[in-house]
């Protein structure tokens, strides 16, 4: 799902334009920093969120975009292989946990294989379901199959994923802790043992045709020291190694 | 050109415009895609999936919305009472909602934690992450298209005809099924139609209300945005065969009618 938000004052033409392509699970930090960066700038920052693999399908498609941003390095490192973004850079650690609603009794991975149990997970084109697909793979082959059993949708973001939960149609999914923490009290995370965990690392780049790329290159370094990046740590995101 | 000829010049350019807006994007499906790359995507178990799964789903809510929609159009043409308009108002309103809107106001309603969230489980009803659900979606956003389009049949059957009947001695219920239904079947089918178009096409409320899952509420729509990012000739393909359909559908309404069909089309 797309969702674009003008932040400090959409329209007006004498600022200049800077479109911000972020994956979904930067929504709140970034429209918390976005609009400061605007003022601070002097500019029209435009943030769409969307799942990351769908932002990178419709640069690839020829939108104009300055600042692509993705919940993992591998999108943005194609994209700047096949010549469209400027080198990225990581800018943020992110922790993939089991979320349910707070009052579930589910409170760990093994529970994940009871029949009848049912999953909310990111499909396999975006980073969340990738991610997620990689950590089961690590359990053993019965274990696995059974959890993927009880998949009963495949999510085109985190976003989809977190409705199914927060609306009670899912009881358990796997998302990013910082959506977990989005949610306030609706839903609760359940961390991942450390063998499991996969390594979540955020990467940004400057479009190859940004329309302002000196502008975009100032937003991106922001992402990993500067408001943005307070306001992803504020979210509870890790700063990149 | 001469001075009188400028307004005509003017509607002509303006149809042209009008002409190559509309059409450029969907004949750009089939540029974009070759007939051979076409039928191989189609081959993938997952788009047939899609096609079989929508084919059903749609099929299941055409029904239901014929069996309930035609006797509720029937009662709104041939009565007056007080709050009419308003209750046409309410039946149509769902017309002008945004999938996005149809999505939460039915999980508001008949979601796991809607207001009768605790009566449809307890009916032994599944409707997230299940076909059913698909169909309840569809049949949300398509069914006032076909009800407001049998209304308008309805109201143009000529009265004489139903009374005719009843001095005969038919029963209402006969009238409506032997006179009614068969002289504004036109209308009827082309309402059906177009409500058939609405629910293939349908999106956003499926995939709120219903989940993404391949074979159980993975709509052809929803394939489609699914293949968006990996998959893009995929997706194309998927997407020429819903142009294909739909425009058979259009076409059928258009035969069916007579050709009037799509000056009565809603919206």
């Amino acid at each position: 799902m797309l969702l674009t938000i003008c932040a400090g004052g959409c329209g007006s033409d004498d600022h200049d334009r800077l479109v911000v392509s972020a994956a979904s699970s930067m929504t709140e930090a970034l429209e918390r920093c976005a609009p400061r960066f605007g003022e601070a700038e002097d500019a029209d920052v435009r943030l769409s969120f969307a799942g990351s693999d769908e932002l990178a399908a419709q640069i690839r498609q020829g939108a104009r975009v300055d600042v692509y941003a993705a919940a993992n390095t591998a999108l943005p490192a194609e994209l700047h292989s096949e010549g469209l973004l400027r080198k990225p850079v990581e800018f943020a650690t992110n922790e993939l946990v089991l979320a349910v609603p707070t009052d579930s009794e589910i409170d760990s991975i093994d529970d994940l294989t009871n029949e009848g149990t049912t999953l909310a997970v990111g499909s396999e084109s975006v980073p969340i379901g990738a991610y997620t697909r990689a950590t089961l793979a690590k359990l053993p082959p019965g274990q696995e199959k059974a959890i993927l059993a009880n998949v009963r949708s495949n999510e085109p973001d985190v976003k989809g994923i977190v409705g199914k939960l927060t609306q009670g149609a899912a009881d358990a999914g796997f998302v990013y802790v910082t959506d977990v923490k989005a949610t306030g009290r609706a839903l609760k995370a359940i961390e991942l043992p450390a063998e499991l965990e996969p390594q979540v690392t955020y990467g940004a780049g400057v479009a190859q045709k940004a329309a302002q790329p000196q502008l975009a290159q100032t937003f991106v370094e922001g992402l990993a020291s500067g408001g943005c990046s307070q306001a992803l740590a504020g979210a509870g995101f890790g700063r990149a190694p | 050109m001469t001075r009188r000829a400028w307004f005509p010049a003017l509607l002509a350019v303006c149809l042209a415009v009008a002409l190559t807006f509309l059409t450029l994007p969907v004949v750009a499906i089939f540029i974009d895609s070759s007939p051979g790359e076409l039928i191989a995507s189609l081959g993938e178990p997952g788009a047939l999936d899609a096609l079989w799964l929508s084919l059903k789903a749609t099929g299941a809510s055409i029904a239901l919305i014929l069996v309930i929609g035609t006797p509720a159009a029937y009662l709104l043409a041939t009565r007056s009472f007080r709050g009419k308009a308003i209750v046409v108002t309410l039946v149509e309103l769902p017309l002008v909602l945004p999938p996005a809107v149809a999505g939460i106001a039915l999980l508001a309603s008949v979601g796991p934690s809607g207001i009768l969230g605790g009566a449809v489980e307890a009916a032994g009803l599944q409707l997230s992450f299940a076909t059913a659900g698909v169909v309840v979606a569809l049949t949300f956003v398509a069914s006032p298209f076909y009800v407001r389009q049998a209304m308008a049949a309805f109201v143009a059957v000529d009265r004489a005809l139903l009374d005719a009947s009843r001095t005969l001695g038919a029963s209402e219920a006969r009238g409506f099924v032997h006179v009614m239904i068969p002289v504004a079947l036109p209308g009827l089918a082309a309402g059906s139609a177009l409500a058939l178009g609405r629910a293939l096409g349908e999106f956003g409320a499926t995939l709120m209300f219903a989940g993404s899952f391949q074979g159980v509420t993975q709509t052809v729509p929803l394939a489609i945005y699914d293949r968006f990012s990996t998959d893009f000739d995929s997706a194309l393909a998927l997407s020429a065969v819903l142009v294909a359909v739909s425009a058979a559908i259009l076409l059928s309404v258009k035969l069916v009618q007579g050709g009037e069909a799509l000056g009565l089309a809603p919206r």
